[in-house]
């Protein structure tokens, strides 16, 4: 059996009295490409909180590359490989687009020297930002500010990345921007667990789909499998 | 500003100063050209935990005092012991002690959320200020006389000053140039990149890998320091150092004013407000009334956080964007 | 010396009326920090201004400071009102608010005490009156009216505020308005309105809070200061939003800063609140009664 790289069990995490996640599973292959689906308030977002570290879970255990990350704080997950974009964008604003990309090369790839900007520029042009590298990047549109949130995550040289709702709002040829980007991304090696509404998207791109509601895990399967099941229609229509 | 210039600027401002130096010896020159260039010190410092790394800091002023009081409580105790050092080691002393309870103080209260780390820093200066307050060693709330020594000599006497403030000028305009370069280097670095993307978006930069807690604790000691150098010679300068001077409301709110009036996002923002409040606070307690220059300061602060949030070099910036997007 | 059932019942009772008195200070920053999430570091400033009117008409016409306190409500009302106004269209309608609105009221703390000081000095100055310096004993317990006619004077402020927040319109409307703007815009009323009356109130308590403070001791410039750690300490510490939770809170510091000086130093007082300050910050941010934000 193929090593995973990723092995979340038994992810417990409580608000309070309400229980986000309950005891929620998941494995990871290397350079496999997950989509996690689920209504709204499944636990999506805590449960890839809690993988990245943005939060602590309460009960469960996180393991990456053979590792034990349950208790690493964000940064030092990052370092290990483990890179997230964010749901609503959050560009370094104050900085230039090429600016942006050196925070996460330095710091979470480690990376020196001279070969920072060339490494840069390539990013840039897998994203479509060709040439403006020294544009600020407070005043992007909406579609190229996510295009910098992958950029800014591929730059941290991630080996799973976690991208959250990287396509919402957008058009139907900007989802198809994202998701060539993805594509690209998968190429290279990178692990994908892609969190996203817009369901052609997550059928097009997943190898396999995990289904959440109400902080359970539902149900799992390929994309053709979870269209069929009859649990997943029915936390979707709530019927 | 290309690295040539810079530097090319930089031996400019060191030859002007030593000129200056050297071809007058009119006492106030030196007095108020002292206190603008301890003022450009002190901007530069704030400026590393508040403008390069976001996190507004209301009682900084207090390691000011505190590298004023360890001056005083070495001066008290190394004749005792036999030695009797240069300003440079007091300078020194400052720039460790203060760097220390820098750390220690930034350990304390850079977990907090912006505006309750700013309410926690004015309360620590006060804690400093009751501290001083109680330490008999250092004078308490009386206060503490320093005699004012003999200008120093070096070169074998091949280069003497006339008077002990034109060494104190000299002394801070060397510690002036030498923050001025230490704070750019900061902020075309690495470490400066990290503090930007805390101060931009403190969640995404730890997520992008920056160890934000180090990295704040760093900036907390760094800025501790600069303030404690701008704070050693100080007793040379004052020959009178009380609590009530020492952590005087005036010096906390120009190490604030001056890099929010300059623009605290660029490391010449407060090179530009120290020199242009400094100056313009000189001319006015000379020319009108030494009170009335304090109460500007407090409106001028106020004037440009709702006017120009972004600072003189911010506003410039902006209408050079705008002009350029019209072009 | 701690086992004297005297002192420390003295010690107690000193503690409850310096922390009613407390409660008046902390009271208009409760409102403005814990109800709109304005940070006025600039409270306890208005409150010395408070104070140095009491001192003004005290000192040229002889009237009582408690009075004085009460009849300058309506321009320190107005006062807050025009201060909100500032505030809100320079700051909170861009979005700015946490760092440029701090800055701003801490140039406006540093403008007041200035301008205090280019008209009175730094010289302690006193208010007369007759009850200061009357002490009533009551059994082995020694009560200075000079703390007490604060005490009583606060309480009935701080019931008159709680009264009129929790049954008039605008009262809870104000309470209402920290929690769901939106809700209180679909009942008619306007938010910005609504927070105008709220600071203006706000201003109005450190009007009464400042003339309490001259009657306890004297008074210069730079006292403000001292009681920007406390106000705050026990805003944080009764917690964001609780009226109640703010005189708990005053109270308990007004206790410990007592212990302080009984058993231990004066000089050490300022430094009580800032250690619970801190560590409520460090241990339960939001407080006794606070809300979860």
């Amino acid at each position: 059996m193929a090593e995973h790289i990723l092995s979340v069990k038994a992810l417990t995490k409580r608000f309070g009295g309400f229980v986000a996640l309950d005891s929620v599973d998941l494995q990871l292959g290397e350079g496999e490409r997950l989509g996690l689906i689920g209504p709204n308030g499944s636990g999506k977002t805590t449960m890839i909180n809690c993988i990245s570290g943005a939060l602590f879970s309460d009960q469960g255990t996180i393991t990456f590359k053979g590792a034990d990350i349950t208790r690493l704080p964000a940064h030092r997950r990052t370092h290990r490989g483990i890179v997230r974009s964010f749901q609503i964008p959050r560009p370094f604003r104050t900085m230039t687009i090429l600016q942006n990309l050196m925070v996460p090369m330095e710091y979470a790839a480690a990376q020196g020297g001279g070969d920072l900007e060339t490494e840069a520029r390539d990013i840039l042009d897998i994203v479509g930002f060709r040439g403006r590298a020294s544009e600020n990047s407070g005043r992007l549109t909406q579609v190229d500010m996510r295009k910098l949130e992958l950029a800014r995550a591929l730059a941290a040289k991630p080996q799973l990345l976690i991208s959250d709702e990287a396509m919402a709002g957008l058009s139907s040829s900007e989802v198809d921007e994202i998701l060539d980007i993805l594509f690209k991304l998968n190429g290279r090696g990178v692990a994908v667990i892609m969190i996203e509404h817009i369901m052609r998207a997550v059928f097009r791109f997943s190898q396999r789909v995990v289904v959440l509601d109400a902080g359970r895990r539902i149900a799992e399967g390929t994309p053709a499998q979870i269209v069929k099941d009859p649990l997943v229609e029915r936390a979707y229509l709530g019927v | 500003m290309r690295l040539g210039g810079f530097w090319g600027l930089m031996a400019a401002a060191l030859v002007a100063g030593l000129a200056f130096a050297t071809l007058t010896n009119n006492e106030y020159y030196f007095t108020a050209a002292y206190a603008i260039l301890q003022a450009l010190v002190m901007a530069i410092a704030w400026n590393i935990l508040g403008g390069f790394t976001g996190y507004v800091n209301f009682g900084s002023a207090g390691f000011f005092a505190l590298g004023a009081y360890a001056t005083v409580a070495l001066h008290k105790f190394l004749p005792s012991i036999g030695f009797a050092p240069p300003l440079v080691v007091y300078v020194l002393a400052g720039a460790v002690v203060c760097g220390l309870i820098g750390l220690a103080t930034g350990y304390l209260t850079l977990r907090l959320r912006g505006v309750y780390f700013a309410i926690a820093t004015l309360a620590l200066a006060i804690v400093f200020q009751t501290f001083m307050n109680n330490w008999g060693y250092v004078g308490a709330a009386k206060g503490t006389s320093i005699l004012t020594p003999d200008p120093p000599q070096f070169l074998w006497g091949y280069v003497s000053f006339s008077s002990y403030v034109k060494y104190l000028f000299v002394v801070m305009l060397l510690l002036a140039l030498t923050a001025i370069v230490i704070s750019r280097y900061i902020a075309n670095s690495k470490f400066g990149r990290g503090l930007a993307a805390i101060r931009d978006d403190e969640v995404a930069a730890e997520c992008m890998g920056v160890p934000t807690l180090r990295l704040k604790l760093i900036s907390a000691a760094v800025m501790g320091a600069l303030m404690g150098v701008a704070g050693a010679p100080y007793p040379f300068f004052a020959t009178f150092v009380d609590p009530q001077s020492a952590f005087s409301l005036v010096i906390a709110v120009n190490s604030i004013a001056m890099p929010m009036i300059g623009g605290t996002a660029y490391w010449y923002g407060p090179v530009v407000g120290a020199l242009l409040l400094g100056t313009a606070q000189e001319a006015i307690s000379v020319t009108i009334s030494s009170e009335l220059n304090v109460f500007l300061v407090g409106v001028v602060l106020v004037a440009c956080v709702i006017l120009a949030p972004r600072g003189l070099v911010g506003f410039v910036n902006d209408m050079r964007a705008k002009a350029k997007g019209r072009g | 010396m701690i086992t004297d059932p005297g002192l420390f019942l003295n010690t107690v009772v000193a503690g409850l009326l310096l922390g009613g008195f407390y409660t008046a200070v902390a009271l208009g920053l409760s409102i403005a920090f814990g109800q709109l999430d304005i940070v006025n570091i600039a409270h306890p400033a208005f409150i010395i201004i408070g104070s140095y009117f009491a001192y003004l008409f005290g000192s040229q016409y002889g009237f009582d400071p408690v009075l004085t306190g009460i009849a300058m409500t309506p321009v320190f009302f107005v006062l807050g009102i025009v201060v909100y106004r500032v505030y809100y269209a320079s700051f909170e309608r861009t979005g700015q608010e946490s760092l440029s609105g701090l800055a701003f009221f801490f140039g406006l703390m540093f403008i007041i005490e200035v301008t205090l000081i280019l008209i009175y000095g730094v010289d302690y100055r006193l208010v007369p009156a007759p009850y200061i310096g009357v002490n009533w004993k009551i059994g082995v317990v020694d009560v200075p009216l000079r703390m007490a006619i604060p005490f009583a004077v606060s309480m009935l402020m701080t019931i008159g505020l709680f009264f009129y927040l929790s049954k008039t319109f605008i009262g809870r409307a104000i309470l209402a308005v920290s929690q769901d703007r939106q809700a209180l815009q679909l009942m008619g009323a306007d938010p910005v309105k609504i927070k105008q009356v709220a600071f203006g109130l706000a201003l109005a308590t450190a009007s009464i809070a400042g003339a309490l403070l001259i009657i306890i001791g004297p008074v210069e410039p730079s006292i403000n200061r001292e009681y920007i750690g406390r106000a705050f300490a026990i805003v944080v510490l009764g917690g964001m939003g609780s009226i109640t939770g703010t005189v708990l809170a005053a109270f308990i510091l007004g206790i410990a800063e007592s212990f302080i000086l009984t058993y231990a130093s004066p000089s050490w007082a300022p430094a009580v609140a800032f250690g619970i300050l801190l560590f409520t910050l460090a241990v339960r941010p939001s407080g006794i009664l606070g809300r979860q934000s």
